[in-house]
């Protein structure tokens, strides 16, 4: 029962703020539903008994990323209305009609779908849990997303540098 | 025993490899030197290995160097026996000559060494050609004396004219090839292999119970022959020899008069087993010589080019031996190639003499007188001449004699080609003593700017050999002392030879030739020298302009079979090629082009419309696994 | 009721078509990339999802990897706009439209 209602809380939230994040005209209050989004999500993470991935997606998500989304708005786009007027003429139905279609397809398919095991509670992801799967199973991919990471933040740094150098 | 005979064939070839890298490092005349010391080894070595032949202690054997190609039965190895050796001694030995003679010829020529060189490899393959013991060897030597013959008549080759007549010489070659290497695969295929030894041995067939039908006797012979006519140059093949005498003039002596020239009849008579089996092709090679022998004769009644009366008459001569080996006359035709090479190579190396001393001029009909100019080359020519015509005791006499005696002996329609080997000896005489009066006699009819001078020592030495055998080798082979059909007995062991006719018939025959050759040369004396001498008719206008352009045959060729092939050659080059074929490739770079022309609006630029097609094809996939799946 | 993951793969579902149309209806570069990151967010819960109904914990380790490339993607992603932003001071996709054919 308390699960039921934590899905219906929460997963109307998320719903909710994925709706405001595309409808809003103002990209500040498109990021602030998406930041509810993500948070109603980690508490469904935690009813789903995935502790870990919980915090995680509180800490980077919901916290670096929107941060630096919210960032990157302020510094280019919050004072710049969008133009509504569509250029591209099929773009809106069609992208309506495969949405619809998307929808329907996977509802049928999750409908119909029947994955094997049981629900029997006991998956508990505890970062000692994850931690045992990360560092034996999972070491070499665990150890090529510290090499991505790197070559993230270093193109990042290369791309913003990019115009200071044009100037000189 | 003669196990070291490869050393004749290695010599040569060790002589134009050192000439070719350090020929102009030698400079003149010591390139000449070291080619003549190599040539003139190989024969001294060729002369001892060839005594117990004269002794008539050895049949001949076959010297095995090494394997080459064991499927075909065509190991690098040697046949020595009395035929190749009398060949061997030829090609050596005027070979030699020659090399010296060219010393003093080329003088001053700036690819001096490079003739040399040439000359050397000439020399190595025409052994390989007649030492080789399988077709194999000898088809390897048959083409290597081609390309020299082709490297050597465009010697010259900043003349156009000479450049064209080698790519001439090369292709008609070519033709005759063709029909040479299709005998070669019949005979394999018949055989199983290209061994002398197997194919021709009739013990041999019966041992491996081999059957060769007269039908494939007859083709594998007639294809023989086609190679045959395109390396002797005899009817219908012959129209590259005249053009060949671009080249220098010892090359037109050696190559294309004593040696090259006279394979051909070599292969006709070293396959005379095969020959035999056929006789039909027998008597087509018969024809084809008579033919040739008269219809050259014809032409070079006319000629005004001193080289050129000479390449007539080498195709005549030529068919002379056609006309023996196809009779079954092969001691004689071989006999005939052994003599005419002494005097043919002495009347080539003379007018070589002649041309050198009237600066480079060589139209006949300007010369005239040069008897006091020139008298010990005047001397070797009386005795060309005298050899060519067939004057007794002269070596042309004997061989010439002997070709018609036999070829009379056997009767029936073989009468026609005596018959036309007798009038050939008539023209012969005709156009001899035509072109000797005209070089030699008379008065000069050349300007007062040109000296004639009496060639140098190296040039006359030759002459003076060539002459003294050309006087003397004759004897050789006389009815009375056939040394030579013994001497070749060996080669020709189990083949039916024609020989001369019984009584007294030689004897009338031999006196009728005679007397039409003199006959022959008394008119021509005295229609060119004598007191009432006539004029020569400018070039192209007299009333034999058909015979002075060769009956047209070039002109004929090159309208109904050049001109053709140039317009299938344009086809395919223009039409096939660069329509058809390029058009096909460019036709697909231009429809990809196209394509990509009319497919370049799909890529607008709107992120967001290639976002719609990922979309798309994530909900095509999405049905397509649920199509699959759900069921 | 008893709240099975079936419902929440469906608001996964829900969550991933929102993202999608966000992704093809909106011009500014910022929300389509907010949108991308709500799909990946659906993804993940459908892991997360599955993970438990399977009783396997190593769906929960792959939200783990997806969070990292979303991570390094996003940090990317915006350095690039923000060079395109220097250069053309708009945010709107349709006018980066310089490479059509």
């Amino acid at each position: 029962m308390t699960e039921l209602i934590l899905f219906v809380l929460f997963g109307v939230g998320a719903l909710a703020g994925a709706i405001m994040m595309v409808a809003s005209r103002n990209p500040v209050y498109s990021a602030l539903g998406l930041i509810g989004t993500m948070f109603s999500i980690a508490v469904l993470y935690v009813v789903n008994g995935a502790h870990f991935v919980a915090a995680v997606q509180i800490v980077v998500y919901a916290g670096a990323v929107m941060t630096l989304f919210l960032f990157v708005i302020m510094l280019i786009g919050v004072d710049q209305p969008e133009d509504t007027t569509e250029q591209l003429p099929i773009q809106r139905p069609a992208a309506l009609a495969l949405g619809a279609i998307l929808l329907i397809g996977f509802v049928v398919v999750i409908a119909a779908g029947t994955l094997a095991g049981s629900d029997d509670g006991t998956v508990v992801g505890t970062v000692e849990a994850i931690a045992d799967e990360l560092f034996t199973n999972w070491l070499l991919p665990f150890e090529v997303t510290t090499l991505l990471l790197v070559i993230a933040s270093v193109g990042a740094i290369v791309l913003a540098q990019f115009k200071l150098r044009d100037r000189k | 025993m003669t196990d070291f005979i490869w050393i004749v064939i290695a010599l040569p070839l060790l002589g134009a490899v050192v000439l070719h890298f350090f020929g102009r490092r030698f400079g003149e005349p010591r390139a000449g030197l070291i080619g003549f010391g190599m040539v003139g080894a190989s024969f001294v070595i060729a002369a001892v290995a060839a005594i117990p032949f004269f002794r008539g202690e050895s049949h001949g054997e076959h010297v095995f160097l090494f394997e080459w190609i064991e499927g075909l039965g065509a190991a690098a190895s040697l046949l020595w026996d009395p035929l190749s050796a009398v060949l061997t001694l030829v090609i050596t030995g005027i070979g030699a000559l020659i090399h010296l003679y060219s010393i003093g010829y080329m003088h001053g020529d700036p690819r001096f060494s490079r003739f040399f060189t040439y000359l050397n490899l000439f020399i190595a393959s025409m052994l390989i050609l007649v030492l080789g013991d399988n077709f194999g060897m000898l088809f390897v030597g048959w083409e290597l004396v081609g390309l020299c013959s082709y490297l050597l008549i465009s010697f010259w080759n900043e003349k156009p004219s000479a450049a064209a007549a080698g790519k001439k010489a090369f292709v008609v070659n070519r033709i005759g090839d063709v029909g040479f290497l299709i005998a070669l695969m019949l005979i394999f295929t018949t055989f199983g292999t290209l061994a002398f030894e197997e194919v021709l041995n009739i013990e041999a067939w019966e041992e491996h119970g081999i059957e060769l039908s007269v039908g494939l006797a007859t083709a594998i012979t007639l294809l023989l022959l086609v190679g045959g006519t395109g390396k002797s140059a005899q009817l219908p093949l012959f129209m590259w020899l005249p053009d060949a005498m671009e080249g220098p003039t010892p090359v037109s002596a050696l190559i294309h008069a004593a040696t090259m020239v006279t394979a051909g009849v070599y292969m006709i008579a070293r396959t005379a087993v095969l020959f035999e089996m056929a006789p039909v092709s027998s008597a087509i090679v018969a024809s084809v010589g008579a033919v040739t022998a008269l219809f050259a004769a014809s032409i070079a009644l006319k000629q005004r080019d001193i080289k050129r009366v000479l390449a007539y008459s080498t195709i005549s001569q030529l068919g002379y031996m056609f006309l023996a080996v196809g009779v079954g006359a092969y001691v004689a035709g071989i006999f005939h190639l052994f003599t005419h090479a002494f005097f043919k190579a002495l009347l080539f190396l003379g007018s070589g003499a002649v041309i050198h001393a009237m600066a480079d001029e060589q139209d006949i009909g300007r010369m005239g007188g040069l008897r006091k100019a020139m008298p010990i080359t005047h001397l070797t020519q009386v005795v060309g001449w005298l050899a060519i015509i067939g004057i007794f005791p002269f070596a042309g006499f004997w061989s010439k004699d002997e070709i018609l005696a036999v070829t009379f002996g056997k009767g029936g329609g073989y009468y026609v080609l005596w018959a036309i080997g007798l009038l050939t000896a008539l023209l012969t005489a005709v156009y001899m003593t035509r072109w000797i009066a005209l070089t030699f006699w008379g008065k000069a009819r050349f300007g007062e700017d040109v000296h004639p001078h009496e060639a140098p020592g190296s040039m006359v030495l030759p002459l003076v050999v060539l002459a003294a055998f050309s006087f003397g080798v004759g004897f050789w082979n006389t009815p009375f002392l056939p040394s030579l059909e013994h001497f070749l007995e060996p080669a020709f062991e189990g083949v039916e030879q024609a020989h001369l006719p019984e009584g007294l018939v030689p004897w009338v025959l031999a006196v009728i030739s005679v007397g039409v050759a003199v006959v022959g040369a008394f008119y021509a004396f005295r229609r060119y020298r004598g007191e009432n001498a006539v004029e020569l008719s400018p070039i192209g206008k007299g009333s034999w302009s058909l015979v002075e352009q060769a009956y047209h045959v070039d002109d004929l060729v090159g309208r109904w079979l050049v001109a053709p092939g140039r317009a299938i050659s344009n086809f395919l080059a223009f039409v096939v090629d660069r329509d058809v074929i390029d058009g096909a490739v460019n036709g697909l770079a231009t429809a990809v082009k196209a394509a990509g022309e009319r497919l370049r609006p799909l890529q607008s630029g709107f992120v967001r419309q290639y976002g719609l097609g990922l979309v798309a094809g994530t909900v095509g996939l999405l049905v397509w696994f649920a199509s699959r799946g759900l069921t | 009721m008893i709240v099975t993951p079936v419902w929440y793969m469906m608001l996964a579902a829900a969550l991933f078509v929102i993202g999608a149309s966000g992704l093809l209806l909106r011009r500014n570069a910022l929300i389509m990339f907010m949108s991308i990151e709500l799909m990946l967010n659906a993804v993940n819960l459908t892991f997360v999802a599955a993970a438990r109904q399977l009783g396997d914990i190593n769906g929960q380790v792959s939200v783990f990897f997806v969070m990292v490339v979303a991570a390094a993607e996003v940090v990317v992603g915006l350095a690039i706009m923000v060079a395109v932003f220097r250069r053309r001071a708009s945010a709107s996709i349709d006018e980066l439209a310089e490479l059509r054919g």
